[in-house]
């Protein structure tokens, strides 16, 4: 029984001095040669390999920056100070960062916005649109299938009443949502500026005000209220000039009477409440 | 059966057991009541929509042009009777968007404007029959409603030898084109010779599938007068595709992103080629088509010569209404109409069918995992994969798929409906299509 016990740790522990040899001499002799700042680089970059830079991921990107054909500031994820860290190891400068984040233009829900058929196909935003434009009455609206939140490698898009919502906290900019909106509402801007007009339709007012409630009906209520070049005016809609965007009061400055002039805050909770609301019901 | 009768048939494909045609078959052609309005879509063919040369006030009479061709691919609209202008308005569109329409107060007389002289065309060019086909603003029939102009005008160095004339109506339910071969058979010979002769083509033929015999029969009849030939086919959907019916007949394969012309042939509708022998032997424009107003919750299925700009509410009263409430109103067939969401739709020149179905026949997509079985690689027309393809898509590999070639993918929907475990494999390879070509869009 003894014997046992011993021959087998003994015949174990020969095997791992055998092997162990075996890989450090593998690795002395055949090992390939690498540069340790792309590890070290690696180990800074946020490993989600989210294709925000324009690379395969994470480890392309690092030995592109060794290499010098990128710079640390491509990568939207990174904060300040995590590029500063890679900049200070390969000896580069780099100036200020604009930390983006992505906000989705349209703010009809399933209660704001009417619904012109029934679709029980694939659920899938291209999917949908295929089939006679979509469920929705405004053509120009969210869908609701979730083809955004899906693609989100930071979850941070939720889908709340058939409408997608960006977090701001989780959201890092990388801007892979943007290319899965086959309406495209989804837009990158200045995680700074927080006052959006939550509509994208060119329709005329009273067509919007047909099929939803909280059209931008372009009364310029907030182009007045606001200051000079702060919004811009694009045919039947007003759009937040994201260049000199508004702060905050503008919202109760300028009494948005559609309801779709608001900060990302008021969305996001009139979002939630009006869930609670159905729920109540 | 005739035992001269040549049986054909393409690779793959399904066919539903009870495929609807008892529905409506053996019901003779009715011709439509006069309505008291009529909304004409001005877009009706594929290409540029043509413009309205009428406004509102102005007297028309049936057969006057309301909307002339704006470009090569683009086909004249007519007025399907006579009566006053109401003007454009924007009624519910076939593709659920809305759809311009021209509206025709009828003044219940129906008088014909002055038509076009009649052609002798055994002894006119071809650059007259052409001419005049383009006039009565004649398209494909069959659904697609290319203007039949351009499909007669292929490049001077692509050599054609074949008219093909679909008579497959390889469509569950429809049985438009049936009882037009049947009941018009003359007809449907004069124009495929017509075609013929305007092509330049010595070799016309016309395909029917085996399941209408009877049309056969009253065709082979008066064949040889016309120097028509006529071949049978394999009742098996899609047998009426314009590259699975080329194989049939010809045994020539369409290569990838290649046309008909490219290898030797052009394909016309049957309904078209009636439409054509009207307009060149009358100089009778394309006002009115047959169509097959049918499914279960219908009183009285049947087919209709209805007039362009007809509302689908109007036709459907003409057939004695519905039963009980039907779940889905599909104009053209089931395989590859589309679905509506309004009955004042108008009746086009491509509406080959007006089908309602019930409750029990709509498919709720509650999928289970493919089983590999490999049924739909067996029923893909085009020797696709489409399992491989929809597991791709959904994985989000576009790329991928083109090397699956995605792209040939006629979306004829046999794979979806073969497919034990109810995949909506068409539904994911069209979006995959609308994806890739989204991408390049973009880029």
């Amino acid at each position: 029984m003894l014997l046992t016990i011993i021959l087998s740790i003994l015949a174990l522990s020969g095997l791992g001095i055998i092997l162990g040899l075996a890989i450090g001499f593998v690795s002395k002799f055949f090992g390939v040669a690498t540069d340790p700042k792309v590890d070290l680089v690696l180990e800074l970059l946020p490993g989600v390999n989210c294709g925000g830079c324009g690379r395969p991921g994470c480890a392309d990107f690092a030995r592109a920056l060794v290499a010098g054909e990128a710079s640390p500031e491509q990568c939207p994820v990174s904060s300040q100070e995590a590029v500063t860290q890679i900049a200070q190891l390969l000896g580069m400068t780099v100036g200020d960062l604009e930390k983006k984040v992505a906000v989705v233009l349209c703010g009809g829900d399933i209660h704001q916005t009417k619904v012109k058929t029934l679709y029980n196909g694939v659920n899938d935003c291209i999917s949908a649109m295929q089939i006679a434009g979509g469920p929705k009455s405004c053509a120009y609206g969210c869908l609701g299938m979730s083809s955004c939140a899906r693609a989100c490698p930071f979850g941070a898009i939720e889908m709340i009443n058939g409408l997608a919502v960006v977090h701001n906290e989780l959201c890092v900019g990388c801007g892979v949502c943007v290319d899965t909106c086959p309406r495209d509402l989804i837009k990158l801007v200045p995680a700074e500026a927080k006052v959006h007009i939550y509509c994208s339709s060119p329709e005329k007012a009273a067509v919007k005000m047909k099929v939803c409630n909280v059209p931008c009906i372009a009364c310029r209520k907030c182009v007045k209220s606001g200051e000079e070049g702060q919004f811009e005016i694009k045919g039947f809609r007003v759009e937040v000039n994201y260049d000199n965007f508004p702060g905050e009061d503008i919202v109760e400055k300028s009494g948005c009477p559609k309801n779709c002039l608001l900060t990302t805050a008021q969305h996001l909770e009139i979002e939630r409440n009006a869930d609670k609301e159905e729920n109540a019901v | 059966m005739n035992k001269d009768l040549k049986i054909v048939s393409f690779k793959g494909g399904v066919h539903p057991p009870k495929d609807g045609k008892i529905l409506s078959k053996k019901t003779a052609i009715q011709t439509a009541p006069l309505l008291e309005r009529y909304q004409v879509i001005v877009s009706q063919n594929i290409g540029a929509p043509p413009a309205p040369v009428v406004k509102a006030g102005d007297e028309v009479k049936k057969g006057q042009l309301i909307a002339e061709a704006a470009g090569f691919v683009s086909v004249p609209l007519h007025a399907p009777t006579s009566g006053k202008i109401e003007g454009l308005i924007d009624i519910p569109g076939p593709m659920g968007v809305p759809a311009q329409a021209i509206a025709i107060l009828a003044d219940g007389k129906d008088e014909w404007a002055e038509l076009a002289p009649p052609i002798d065309w055994r002894g006119a060019d071809a650059e007259t029959l052409k001419k005049r086909i383009l006039e009565c603003g004649i398209v494909g029939m069959g659904g697609a409603a290319f203007p039949s102009h351009v499909k007669l005008s292929p490049p001077p160095d692509k050599k054609i030898d074949y008219m093909i004339i679909n008579g497959a109506e390889c469509e569950p339910y429809l049985t438009a084109d049936h009882r037009v071969m049947l009941e018009e058979p003359e007809k449907v010979l004069a124009g495929a010779a017509i075609l013929g002769r305007a092509a330049g083509v010595k070799n016309v033929v016309i395909a029917v599938e085996i399941n209408k015999v009877d049309a056969i029969n009253a065709m082979m009849e008066k064949a040889a007068e016309f120097g028509v030939g006529i071949v049978g086919m394999k009742v098996q959907y899609p047998q009426g595709a314009e590259k699975q019916l080329i194989y049939a007949v010809t045994r020539r394969k369409v290569p990838t992103g290649a046309l008909p012309a490219d290898v030797g042939c052009i394909v016309q509708n049957a309904g078209t080629a009636a439409a054509v022998a009207d307009a060149v032997r009358s100089g009778i424009p394309l006002i009115e088509r047959v169509t097959t107003i049918t499914g279960e919750p219908v009183v009285t299925p049947g087919n209709w010569r209805l007039r362009l700009g007809t509302p689908i509410s109007a036709a459907l009263t003409f057939c004695g209404g519905v039963k009980y409430e039907p779940s889905k109103l599909i104009l053209g067939g089931p395989m590859m109409g589309f679905a509506q969401r309004s009955i004042e739709v108008t009746v086009m020149k491509n509406t080959s069918g007006i089908l309602l179905l019930k409750k029990s026949e709509i498919t709720q997509y509650e999928s289970n995992p493919c089983i590999r079985c490999g049924r739909c690689i067996k029923a893909c027309p085009m020797n696709l994969q489409p399992t491989v393809l929809s597991q791709l898509t959904e994985a989000g590999k576009f790329e991928e798929t083109l090397k699956y070639n995605v792209m040939d993918c006629i979306e004829c929907g046999a794979c979806a409906f073969t497919c034990p475990a109810q995949i909506p494999l068409v539904q994911h390879i069209r979006r995959a299509k609308a994806e890739i070509r989204n991408r390049s869009k973009k880029r």
